[in-house]
């Protein structure tokens, strides 16, 4: 980013300074919704999260790794989760849980680091920009200035779609944070880049603080694992202000190049379970109909399994959607073992898609600023 | 020789010999270092530039002085499968506390080694090589890799490479022991060209591949835990890696790995983001690379060619670098001679600042730079700095520990009215020890406050 779109930036997030209305109603504003964002990181492998039981392919691939199809949670004739998932499936019940398959980008690369940054910053392969999506999109198209802050930050100290620019708050517990807060009182002129962000994370600091001295009291009971406590948090927030533009949730682990099902088998029984307790925790705010989850991940993992009892990094994956809004079902195709690139998936879905049809469905936009394009939508709202 | 030429030659090139000031010794402390105490600032204030810095290379050392805990000696516990639960719960006990106690071993080092640069460097390498006691789980190997590292942290980056990648706990951590004839796993073969040499993109995926072969059967002996090569398990068919095709084993492909340009210049501008300024000089960054590659990789004439640069020196640099959690907390102690009693507490406050030893968040290590500082760690560390970070632990009874905070807080007052002694009571000195920028007012109030309001700064985040 370079100065200038810092001054620019600092001056949107200076006028998107909090007012405190109280209780603004996000929710009927259909230009206003929550987009929660959930990062698999390390690459979770797709193939044994929906697994394609009836697939003789799939078998031969991962003689060992492979979940048997007896143990699928089975969601139609060819396809069910891994059997760690089962709090996933009142959700995919209720049809509003989107399997998207076969999700990726062209030229794929296989760096955790290069691939994430393509994801978080939504650029081609080849191209590096410096800038996450959202931080590019809400510069283009400012969020209400009821907004105490652009992004949340949980489960993790790295900004990713965020960065550069975005008014985001990494938060581990809203009481210390208000807490703290009163130290963010630095003021001194920003002569290099370095001190510019100082500055302005002070200045958000001090924004957000504002509007987050509430109690947090809620019914819904989260698991107690490091995820279910993300996912606590995240509705803690909520229940004190809901005029946020984008939560991101981290869980992490699954570069899973050995042992894999065990590590696996538990992150995603953690997923499955805080997602489910999201839900819940958004129903009880009342604002289920007005997210939208978006899990993602820096890349799948190899078709076939290596001799660690794991897999290599791999290409295209599936992702979920989930909301109250959200059409339920499978989205894509189901993977094609019979025609690999270099022993890995191809993809079909450009994974800029999910995010154009989350810049529709929550500030109801084409997402061309963030997004560096246009993107077809998918039907999944 | 070589070296001492090189230095010459430099110290012809900017040919002037004006001492450093308190200015430039604190600059040039703070930035190879942990922060700088009032005496060494005076010390260094009086040496000229090149001085200075061969003072700094020459005090190098290459082994640690503080007793390690210890059980570094003892035989790797073996990961029995046989283990009762009970059992199981102990041994992770046990990896949690030895854990506490290796990065307390490191703190202590850094705090009071009389070669601060050292350390940095062992900082910067372990930030490179990584490996993660979360995965590795024995501590004696983790603390084996510390001392390699430090062994060459200013010697030849060569020998570390090729140290580092028979290194024990880097075989654990990048799955090198699971890489076996016809069984190839690539983690290692693929970090080594994207994170530890070449840099990414300068490869391809098909090298990566051809790579795992080579290295195939550099393993572990489970019960020395030291490197051993199983003949058996190497796979010595021909590999074409980077466009040479040949019967290469590990070493034959860390050798191709030093031939290419492209990792001296890696490491070069990882380098200079360390200690010159977040962005690189293009062609300067080419000069120092042909400076390292032609030294044979030797770190030392690399580090004195990046603390002799004008842009080292530039007022437009300065202040232009996040300090990281350890340089803050380290530094801070330095700065003002204060040693804790215990180091568990600042342990803690470094990894919620997200700088945890011997646990970097993945293989490419700490982002650094812009990214140590976002709301919650910001918060965190001004909170840190508010109190000193060496408090008394409350122990529940409420006039006996109100006693000993107000015994602590008058202790604390005295200690840091002596500090401010020996800067002639001297705000302007004090805030130039302290701060890389020109402040716009001096605090005033009792000693503590002065400090305290000169640590709260948003400058002294920044070095």
């Amino acid at each position: 980013m370079n100065r200038r779109q810092f001054l620019n930036l600092s001056l949107v997030g200076l006028s998107g300074l909090p007012s405190i209305s109280g209780a603004a109603n996000v929710g009927s504003h259909a230009s206003n919704r929550l987009l929660i964002l959930v990062e698999l990181k390390g690459g979770n492998d797709g193939l044994n999260t929906v697994v394609p039981y009836t697939d003789r392919l799939y078998y031969q691939a991962r003689p060992k790794l492979a979940i048997p199809a007896a143990d699928v949670l089975r969601l139609d004739h060819q396809l069910g989760f891994n059997p760690a998932m089962r709090a996933l499936l009142p959700i995919w019940e209720q049809g509003e849980l989107a399997v998207i398959q076969g999700v990726g980008y062209a030229s794929p690369n296989l760096s955790h680091f290069r691939s994430i940054e393509i994801w978080e910053t939504a650029s081609n392969s080849q191209q590096y920009l410096n800038q996450g999506w959202l931080s590019r999109q809400f510069l283009h198209l400012p969020l209400a200035s009821r907004m105490i802050a652009d992004g949340v930050i949980l489960g993790s100290q790295e900004l990713g779609p965020l960065a550069g620019g975005a008014r985001a708050l990494v938060l581990s517990d809203p009481a210390s944070f208000i807490k703290q807060a009163r130290l963010a009182a630095g003021a001194a002129p920003a002569t290099n880049p370095a001190l510019a962000h100082l500055l302005k994370i002070e200045n958000d600091i001090r924004g957000a603080a504002q509007g987050l001295g509430g109690n947090a009291a809620l019914q819904t009971t989260f698991p107690e694992h490091g995820f279910g406590k993300t996912v606590k948090t995240a509705c803690e927030v909520l229940a004190i202000n809901r005029n946020i533009g984008a939560l991101r949730l981290t869980l992490g682990g699954f570069d899973t190049h050995s042992n894999q099902r065990q590590i696996q088998d538990r992150l995603l029984k953690e997923l499955a379970e805080g997602l489910s307790a999201l839900r819940s925790g958004l129903r009880e705010l009342s604002i289920w109909q007005d997210c939208l989850v978006l899990t993602y991940a820096e890349f799948g993992r190899r078709v076939a399994e290596n001799r660690s009892g794991g897999t290599d990094h791999g290409t295209a994956n599936v992702h979920f959607a989930l909301g109250g809004k959200v059409k339920g079902g499978f989205f894509g195709s189901a993977p094609d073992f019979t025609d690999l690139d270099a022993d890995n998936l191809r993809y079909q879905i450009d994974f800029r898609q999910l995010y154009a049809t989350a810049c529709r469905f929550c500030w109801n936009d084409t997402g061309e600023a963030g997004l560096g394009g246009r993107f077809p939508e998918l039907a999944i709202i | 020789m070589r070296f001492v030429l090189y230095g010459l030659l430099l110290f012809a090139r900017i040919g002037f010999a004006a001492p450093l000031g308190e200015e430039g010794a604190r600059h040039l402390l703070n930035r190879s270092g942990f922060g700088a105490s009032p005496q060494e600032v005076t010390m260094f204030a009086r040496l000229e530039r090149a001085m200075a810095v061969d003072q700094l290379l020459a005090q190098a050392q290459s082994v640690a002085m503080t007793p390690p805990p210890g059980w570094v000696n003892e035989p790797l516990s073996r990961r029995g499968e046989a283990m009762t639960e009970e059992e199981k719960v102990m041994r992770l006990e046990e990896q949690k506390q030895r854990g506490f106690e290796l990065r307390g071993w490191w703190l202590a080092e850094m705090a009071s080694t009389a070669s601060p640069l050292t350390e940095r460097m062992t900082l910067f390498w372990h930030n490179h090589f990584t490996s993660s006691m979360q995965k590795v789980k024995h501590g004696q190997l983790m603390y084996r890799q510390n001392l390699l590292l430090r062994q060459h942290a200013l010697g030849s980056f060569s020998d570390l490479l090729h140290g580092a990648a028979k290194d024990p706990a880097m075989l654990i951590y990048l799955d090198g022991v699971r890489n076996l004839k016809g069984e190839p796993n690539e983690n290692f073969s693929r970090e080594v060209m994207e994170l530890f040499t070449l840099g990414e993109g300068r490869y391809t995926e098909n090298d990566i591949r051809e790579a795992a072969r080579a290295f195939t059967g550099w393993g572990v002996d489970r019960d020395s835990g030291e490197f051993r090569f199983r003949r058996n398990q190497h796979d010595d068919g021909s590999k074409t890696i980077l466009g040479q095709t040949g019967n290469f084993d590990g070493d034959d492909v860390l050798d191709l790995l030093l031939g290419r340009p492209e990792t001296a210049d890696f490491i070069t501008r990882k380098l200079w983001r360390e200690f010159v300024s977040p962005v690189a000089d293009e062609r300067e960054v080419r000069r120092l690379a042909t400076v390292f590659r032609s030294n044979r990789y030797q770190i030392k004439p690399l580090l004195q060619g990046l603390f002799m640069s004008e842009a080292f020196w530039a007022g437009a640099n300065r202040g232009s670098l996040v300090k990281s959690p350890i340089e803050l907390t380290v530094g801070t102690l330095r700065t003002f001679e204060l040693r804790p009693p215990d180091w568990r507490p600042v342990i803690q406050v470094n990894r919620a600042m997200g700088q945890d030893l011997f646990n970097p968040p993945n293989v490419k290590g700490w982002p650094g730079g812009d990214a140590w500082i976002n709301s919650q760690t910001l918060l965190l560390r001004k909170q840190t700095l508010l109190r000193p970070f060496v408090g008394p632990p409350m122990r529940g009874d409420a006039e006996a520990d109100s006693r000993r905070f107000e015994n602590r807080r008058a202790r604390m007052e005295l200690h840091l009215s002596r500090w401010l002694d020996q800067l002639g009571n001297d705000m302007v000195r004090a805030t130039r020890l302290l701060l890389p920028l020109p402040a716009d007012s001096l605090p005033v109030g009792t000693a503590s406050d002065r400090i305290s309001a000169l640590l709260q700064h948003p400058y002294y985040q920044l070095k």
